[in-house]
């Protein structure tokens, strides 16, 4: 809401700077979102009026005037405005005159001395650009500061109002609370209620729907004339409020919208036929609003409809085709009170959003409908003339201001504070409360201008806010400690992220809704969690997996040249259930470029599927991961695996399918995985075994297999025995080549031999590795050279 | 003997001489060996008379020690050169930079949550975790957000269906926590006190240079019978100055409005001269305690919220919040 400084303080006057004020209003919740000064600072700007004008005897485009400022003596004044006439008023810069931009010097122009400056709204910083003199109103008084007659040390104050204070939507509204937070008189409004009601005209109104408006106001005024002007004070008032001046009829009731913050609506009492009834619309009425929108109308919205059907919107719009215009000589002017719930959400369903609606559905003021009424029709009578018909008002059950109970020790308990019940009477009257007390407590009726004060905390932050949130102290922390659980057998998030940090990774954080293609073509997911108001489309659907946001910046990166990319990311999942929608923890991390930063102590090279799975190795260390060959969308359909934690499926890994390289136009592959964030978290508390304090024995055992054949079948197959004393067994070469026939490939493993009592001798030795190589020849491994 | 004396005389020098050390040993042969010359001297005491056989003896003696001595000192001066050649021949530069990976690191804004996780720790603060993807009772009703409410347009939202929306806040969680916590404790007349912080990704539909459509947020909670405004302050008050490590950090309270808590507060701090707002907060609202069970006149809370992006960008001088979800790793690899 915005609103102008000296409107306000026409109401309520503290003895408080501007910037006082702003703090004033912000510190009791009705933020100063900005304040703006009306006009930059300058001085000696006189309003003046031009006696005689004569061209100038050397410039054709020069006039000579004389000019009177209210000296005795007039002025010479030479100036070059075409719009310059005689008898004309125009401010006028004195010598010695400090404009935003120059200073004014006594000045020979062209020959002649001129001594001051004829202005324009630019050279005093009224606006951007103007052509020509700025032309002030007749009753502007000779020799006046121009800062004064135009009102130019005033203040655009816009407040951040909170949907709870409806009832500072208004100029009378803020006054009201200025006037309680400094004690200040609020003017009280002048009285308009002997109104000279001359005519005789009324309006029948029926109210079919008197649980949505519970109070309906109307009056004809007839022989209005429509194209009066809007006097230029309420032209200024309403433009600082950030209203345009439309016609006299429209400038008065949003006048009195922004003065008392009842909005008003006026017919073409000519427009209307037959009787007015408030209900609610009908199934496949239409109606056409002043916004030209045409509505078709729904049964939950409210109405004011005549013999015809809907002629406005109730506290959202006025209809077009019932709409004052310049020929309009007879109004039905209504000010109604319509309910919140009727009002809410209705515009926001049309698609916009009004004064009028804006004000209702947070709630106005249900004491104030006649009062906005009667104050209209007088502005109404005094600008463009006519006679005033009688009231007629329709009445039903206005909303009931229960009491609510207040407790001194429930403000203290919750504010912390001491304050006596004293002061907390004196907070309550300011605010206008009525209230009984009894003892510490008291019982509080609220104004009906107050839709906000329904339960006690509600009066306890009434009286925070005016006893001033700055008066409450900080307390130090204290609270009885107990110590927080901590679970070892989980690994707590910050390590498994450092794992990825010291394997070279760096994190990322993507947007959780993603493009549906990528959903598609990486996850081969058709059915997507999809969002119903996306903000673009390439963010339209919630991502099932990781990959595509580490790809998408991975293209980020690759555009900013960098050469290699090591990304992961940890974040949700998400999937539709049966109506319901499920989210997974996970983390996905991948490798582009090579394996190695760019150095002179390793071999250039790319990194490759091995080398992430080393990372991954490490990310689950110590607890073993196994690998199965399986297709994945995203990845090259021999070179993707399914990733398994004891024998349960956590992820993938694999390197990008060759399309999706060429699609996503990367130079070179990327290798990529994706692990449950749960499996990474749980872990076990260690349990300490016997060492052996006898040496391990090693052999070696190296077979020739199929190249086919995948190195965890040989390990499953020797682990399977149970073979005694073997504590290791592990691939360490595979060789193909020389000696190798083609098709085949050699694979040496390592095993380890132990036992915790004795140091093994052969004869216990060559039993297990006999029973390993068995294992191995059932399965179609050939122990090589025999 | 004036032999033996030449024998010495020519034995040191010979050695002196030698820079191999299997040289050394074959030249050690001459003096020493089975047949080396002082052994032949050594032989021929026998030839002597008694009488005479101790003095000559003691001298061949010392003369042999003499060799024996320069032997040694030679071989562990050889040992030394050679040791010293390979020493100079093997070393390093050691300015050449190490090999293998480098390290990665944290995104600033997990960077910020970790710290902020920290801190509140510290004072005995649990985290919680909720899904995004919310319905509607979490995200807006139990935090008496009542349907049609004009406080739902102050949250543009992101809707998955009619009952399901992308969270607009971490508010849901305190819920969530609350149900749980009342559950875990029903058996007991008076309940632990609440005190969790609730981190996560949050969604507006929203975006330019200050809003992003996806952001992320700490919500902290603290319910119990003796909780107050004072201590709400107390907190807020403690938190900022030691997450911005300045005891001079001034921080103000100002009435506002959320529809879950009563009193509410807008959170200013003091920023370059000026106030810069951080966060809402205030005293939670009875219906939103009565929505999970807990007796609003026993047990008082307070809730406070605070954009984390918001704390990072001010802790870390970022001033476009896009930067976050653009993953440029020049822009990460600074809060490495």
């Amino acid at each position: 809401m915005q609103f102008s400084e000296s409107w306000l303080r026409t109401l309520v006057n503290p003895s408080l700077s501007s910037e006082e004020l702003s703090h004033l209003l912000t510190m009791a919740g009705l933020e100063v979102e900005e304040m703006t000064p009306v006009a930059p600072a300058f001085e000696k700007v006189v309003v003046a009026q031009v006696l005689t004008k004569e061209k100038h005897p050397d410039a054709d485009r020069l006039n000579v005037l004389t000019v009177n400022v209210g000296d005795t003596e007039p002025l010479t004044i030479v100036c070059g405005a075409s719009n310059v006439t005689v008898g004309m008023k125009a401010p006028c810069a004195l010598v010695g005159a400090r404009l935003p931009n120059f200073e004014i010097k006594k000045a020979k122009v062209r020959g002649i001395a001129s001594f001051g400056m004829m202005c324009s709204e630019t050279e005093i910083g009224l606006a951007e650009e103007s052509a020509g003199l700025m032309v002030l109103s007749d009753e502007a008084v000779v020799g006046q500061s121009i800062r004064e007659h135009l009102d130019l040390d005033d203040h655009l104050i816009t407040l951040k109002l909170t949907p709870n204070r409806s009832d500072c939507l208004s100029l009378n509204g803020i006054a009201r609370e200025v006037a309680a937070l400094t004690g200040a008189p609020l003017q009280t409004m002048e009285d308009s209620t002997n109104i000279k009601q001359s005519g005789s005209a009324s309006r029948n109104v029926k109210v079919s729907a008197p649980e949505a408006c519970p109070r309906y106001t109307g009056r004809v005024i007839s022989g209005v004339n429509a194209k009066a002007v809007t006097p230029s004070w309420m032209v200024q008032r309403l433009e600082r409020c950030g209203l345009r001046s439309i016609s006299a009829l429209v400038d008065v009731t949003n006048y009195v919208l922004l003065e008392l913050g009842q909005p008003l609506h006026a017919f073409d009492l000519n427009k209307l036929s037959g009787d007015i009834d408030v209900r609610f619309a009908k199934a496949g009425e239409k109606l056409k609003l002043l916004n030209e929108q045409l509505v078709e109308l729904q049964d939950d919205m409210l109405v004011i409809a005549d013999g015809k059907g809907p002629v406005a919107l109730a506290g959202v719009m006025g209809g077009a085709d019932s709409a004052v215009d310049d020929m309009t000589t007879d109004i039905f002017l209504e000010s109604a009170f319509f309910v919140p719930g009727v009002i809410v959400g209705k515009s926001r369903r049309l698609g916009f959003s009004s004064d009028s609606s804006y004000r209702f559905e947070r709630g106005v003021d249900f004491a104030a409908t006649l009062i906005a009424l009667d104050r209209a029709t007088q502005l109404i009578l005094e600008i463009c003339g006519g006679e005033a018909g009688q009231v007629t008002a329709v009445q039903g059950d206005l909303p009931v201001r229960a009491p609510v109970t207040l407790r001194s020790s429930r403000v203290l308990r919750i504010l912390g504070i001491s304050l006596d019940s004293e002061e907390i009477a004196q907070i309550l009257s300011s605010l206008g409360m009525t209230f009984q007390q009894s003892g510490d407590d008291f019982t509080v009726t609220p104004p009906s201008y107050r839709f906000d004060i329904a339960i006690e905390e509600d009066l306890v932050e009434e009286v925070a806010r005016v006893h001033g949130y700055e008066q409450i102290q900080p307390a130090p922390i204290q609270a009885s400690m107990t110590i927080l659980p901590n679970f070892e057998a989980e690994r707590p998030l910050s390590k498994v992220r450092q794992v990825m940090v010291l394997r070279d990774y760096q994190e990322t954080i993507n947007y959780s809704f993603v493009e549906a293609d990528w959903e598609r073509d990486l996850c081969s997911n058709t059915t997507p969690v999809t969002l119903l108001n996306p903000i673009a489309s390439q963010m339209s659907v919630m991502r099932s997996s990781l990959l595509g946001g580490l790809l998408d910046s991975l293209r980020t990166n690759l555009a900013r040249k960098q050469p290699r990319i090591r990304l992961f990311e940890i974040g949700g999942c998400f999937e539709a259930e049966a109506g319901s929608y499920s989210q997974e923890e996970r983390l996905a991390g991948l490798a582009y470029g090579s394996a190695v930063s760019e150095q002179w102590g390793a071999p250039a090279r790319n990194v490759d599927f091995y080398d992430v799975k080393s990372d991954l190795e490490a990310l689950f260390a110590p607890r073993t991961l196994t690998f199965q060959a399986a297709e994945y969308p995203a990845s090259h359909p021999g070179r993707s695996a399914r990733i398994l934690l004891d024998g349960v499926a956590i992820g993938w890994l694999g390197e990008l399918h060759p399309k999706w390289q060429q699609q996503y136009d990367m130079p070179l592959t990327a290798v990529w995985f994706e692990v449950k964030l749960n499996a990474l978290i749980q872990s076990s508390v260690p349990r300490a075994e016997d060492i052996s304090k006898f040496p391990a024995v090693r052999r070696d055992i190296a077979v020739l297999v199929d190249e086919k054949a995948d190195v965890q079948t040989l390990l499953d197959a020797m682990d399977n025995q149970n073979v005694p004393y073997v504590t290791e067994l592990a691939l360490f070469d595979v060789y193909r080549g020389q000696g190798v026939e083609e098709g085949k490939k050699s694979l040496a493993f390592r095993v380890l031999l132990k036992d915790t009592q004795k140091t093994l001798t052969d004869s216990e030795i060559e039993p297990s590795i006999a029973m390993l190589v068995e294992a191995l020849h059932k399965i179609g491994a050939k122990l090589r050279g025999k | 003997m004036q032999e033996l004396q030449t024998i010495l005389e020519e034995a040191l020098e010979s050695f002196a001489a030698v820079e191999d050390a299997a040289e050394l040993e074959n030249i050690k042969a001459r003096y020493l060996g089975k047949d080396g010359s002082l052994t032949a001297l050594l032989k021929g005491l026998g030839k002597l008379s008694a009488e005479e056989r101790p003095a000559a003896g003691a001298r061949i003696n010392e003369v042999k020690q003499q060799i024996e001595a320069a032997l040694q000192a030679q071989r562990d001066a050889i040992q030394l050169h050679a040791l010293n050649a390979r020493l100079a021949a093997e070393s390093l530069d050691v300015t050449l930079p190490g090999r293998g990976l480098g390290v990665g690191g944290l995104h600033p804004v997990t960077r910020t949550l970790e710290r902020i996780e920290n801190l509140f720790h510290s004072i005995g603060y649990d985290v919680a975790e909720g899904p995004e993807i919310e319905n509607d009772f979490y995200n807006f009703t139990a935090l008496n957000i009542p349907e049609d409410h004009p406080a739902r347009a102050m949250h543009d939202t992101f809707y998955i269906d009619e009952q399901h929306v992308l969270r607009t806040h971490t508010s849901p969680i305190q819920i969530r926590y609350m149900q749980a916590h009342m559950e875990k404790y029903k058996h007991l007349a008076t309940m632990p006190d609440i005190r969790i912080i609730a981190p996560g990704r949050v969604y507006r539909v929203d975006s330019d240079a200050t809003h992003s459509p996806m952001f992320h947020q700490v919500e902290g909670l603290w319910v119990g019978e003796k909780v107050s405004f004072a201590d709400l302050k107390g907190v807020i008050a403690d938190f900022l100055q030691n997450y911005f490590e300045t005891e001079d950090m001034q921080v103000r309270f100002r009435p506002s409005f959320f529809p879950f808590t009563e009193p509410s507060a807008e959170m200013d701090m003091s920023w370059k001269g000026g106030w810069l707002e951080i966060g809402g907060c205030g005293m939670v609202h009875p219906n939103v305690l009565k929505h999970v069970g807990i007796d609003s006149e026993k047990y008082i809370g307070f809730a406070f919220g605070m954009g984390v992006e918001r704390l990072a960008m001010l802790r870390y001088s970022v001033n476009d919040l896009r930067l976050f979800f653009e993953n440029d790793l020049q822009f990460l690899k600074q809060f490495n």
